[in-house]
């Protein structure tokens, strides 16, 4: 037998160990840096200049001119960071050395996902001089500003774990950060007129409904407004484990 | 150690692999050839874990892959077919990785890289990433990595491709070294390692097994197993009677790449009785007073063996 004193490592352990390389790996190459500075120098010029956010116009000492545009650039940037998570390691064929080293698939699954979260909350959380200026200038609801990071952070969950699904389909990133791009988009607007319109003259109320509910835009609104209710951030959790499932599945069967 | 039991893979309507049947111990290191697309590398992606079989089984030390497949994955070393990497990191951090997922910790960990580190020989690229290192080097990357847990049972897909002669000699001194512990299973294209390292041959073709057995059996098969190679000295007129004289020994099949240069007579001669056709030779030469140069056994050839095995009947 082995020769080896190992301790096999749980399921915990081996998705830490995947999350930790992952995490590792955006900070090796310049995806990181660039990701981080185009967000913040985003978000900085969408809150602060007239027009769009209007910070300073609206006079109010609160940050919803900045969690405002957070749905549009997640929309476009986190497909960004989602494109390459299985889709990558497709082509490079280390696919084949990951799922056949002792990690169960979920495991990785989550593991990778994590990996993603934690550098996109990196990202947010690097947004906090926003905060800063925003308590220097007046006196802010802080209550309301942490539900919105909450909230922006559970909606970027959210749209990563799209993105980890529709990239476990293809090898091919271009196509994993379109295709995420256009299931985010739906996600985004599943509650507004287009979307519920196209369905409205066939479908039941039911399903009218059902289809509302899946909105991210109603969902982070609420939150973002200081609004912490339960089932929206049941909503976001479901959503997240819905499409990690879906991802071990699609791995899975795309593999044999 | 590790256990093949009528293992079929068909993707569609293709059969890649058709009822592999062949269990390796601790202690043999068995070549597994086969032309390209004989299914080599799917039967041991199966065994690794990594396709799913569509019937039949494999067990490596007594676990079931359908079952059991993190215990599998746990006791295997395996190197996949070109030795696949993570690029931006290095074989120090990869190498990390791996031993952290193996459940190496701390001063384990450290000592075991170390060791194989040492092993295949990449003191000196630890800190570069990976993607810029040659090719020899990322093969010992993934060798590496297929090792470091010194695993019971090894399967590497082609672990000497793409290597210089010098690296191929150290990886074949390496499986050799670790050999006695081990149940190894090594995919190759070239024939001469089968007779370096292996102390058995599979061949595959077509998804079937066409031969199982030791490469001194497997070098039998050749039509030249026993064949005798003879040289003699003799003007250029003279040929053609002594090749028909070798021709009509009793124990000679027949004589092939007839030649020679200026005063030299060369030709191979089959056997049809191996044990006897030396002697018959010499005491031939020395009763029609032939000047022989050198009389020589060959011992077969296995790219002949390898040619008669998989090709022909073509499905």
């Amino acid at each position: 037998m082995s020769g080896v004193a190992a301790t096999p490592v749980g399921f915990a352990g081996a998705a830490w160990a995947v999350a930790k390389r992952e995490l590792a790996g955006y900070f090796v190459t310049p995806v990181a840096y660039v990701f981080t500075i185009i967000f913040l120098l985003v978000t900085g010029v969408f809150t602060f200049a007239s027009g769009l956010g209007g910070f300073f116009e609206r006079g109010q000492a609160d940050l919803s001119a900045f969690f405002f545009f957070h749905p549009w650039l997640y929309l476009f940037l986190i497909p960004a960071i989602s494109m390459r998570l299985w889709a990558e390691e497709r082509k490079q064929g280390t696919l084949e050395l990951l799922l056949t080293l002792p990690v169960p698939l979920g495991a990785a699954v989550i593991g990778k996902f994590l990996a993603a979260w934690l550098f996109a909350g990196i990202a947010l959380a690097l947004t906090f001089p926003m905060w800063v200026t925003c308590a220097y200038l007046g006196n802010p609801d802080h209550g309301v500003i942490v539900a919105a990071y909450l909230g922006s952070f559970l909606m970027a969950g959210g749209f990563l774990a799209i993105g980890s699904a529709v990239s476990a389909l293809t090898k091919n990133q271009v196509i994993a950060f379109v295709v995420s791009v256009v299931v985010c988009f739906g996600f985004l607007l599943s509650g507004y007129g287009p979307v519920l319109d196209f369905v409205r003259g066939w479908a039941p109320q039911a399903v009218i409904d059902a289809i509302a509910s899946f909105s991210f835009l109603t969902r982070f609104d609420a939150i973002s407004k200081g609004v912490v209710d339960l089932r929206d951030l049941i909503y976001f959790v479901s959503l997240i484990a819905t499409f990690l499932f879906a991802t071990v599945v699609i791995v899975d069967a795309k593999k044999a | 150690m590790i256990e093949l039991k009528q293992l079929v893979k068909r993707f569609g309507p293709f059969t890649a692999v058709d009822g592999v049947t062949f269990r390796v111990n601790t202690g043999e290191v068995v070549g597994f050839l086969g032309p390209n697309g004989a299914g080599k590398s799917t039967t041991m992606k199966m065994v690794a874990g990594y396709l799913t079989p569509t019937s039949g089984s494999a067990s490596v030390a007594g676990h079931e892959i359908a079952s059991e497949p993190l215990a599998v994955k746990r006791v295997l070393g395996y190197l996949p077919e070109g030795a696949p990497a993570y690029p931006d990191m290095t074989p120090e951090s990869f190498l990390r990785f791996v031993a952290q997922i193996r459940g190496l910790r701390g001063a384990a960990a450290r000592e075991r890289i170390a060791h194989v580190v040492g092993l295949v020989h990449l003191e000196g690229v630890m800190r570069q990433p990976i993607e810029t290192l040659s090719k020899g080097f990322k093969r010992r990357v993934g060798l590496a990595q297929a090792i470091l847990h010194d695993p019971a049972a090894l399967i590497m897909d082609e672990p000497t491709d793409g290597l210089d002669p010098n690296q191929k000699h150290e990886v074949r001194t390496l499986i050799r070294s670790m050999a006695s512990t081990k149940a190894v299973i090594l995919s190759t294209h070239i024939l001469e390692e089968v007779e370096a390292v292996c102390t058995r041959v599979v061949l595959i073709n077509r998804g079937r097994i066409v031969f199982d057995g030791t490469p001194r059996e497997f070098q039998q098969k050749s039509r030249h197993a026993g064949a005798v190679r003879v040289q003699v000295r003799a003007a250029a007129e003279q040929r053609e009677a002594i090749a028909r004289e070798l021709r009509s020994l009793g124990s000679a099949a027949g004589v092939e790449e007839v030649g020679g240069t200026d005063g030299r007579f060369e030709c191979v001669v089959l056997a049809k009785n191996r044990e006897a056709l030396p002697g018959e030779i010499t005491r031939a030469a020395r009763g029609k007073g032939w000047e022989l140069e050198s009389v020589a056994v060959e011992p077969g050839r296995l790219d002949e063996v390898f040619r008669s095995m998989t090709t022909g009947g073509a499905r």
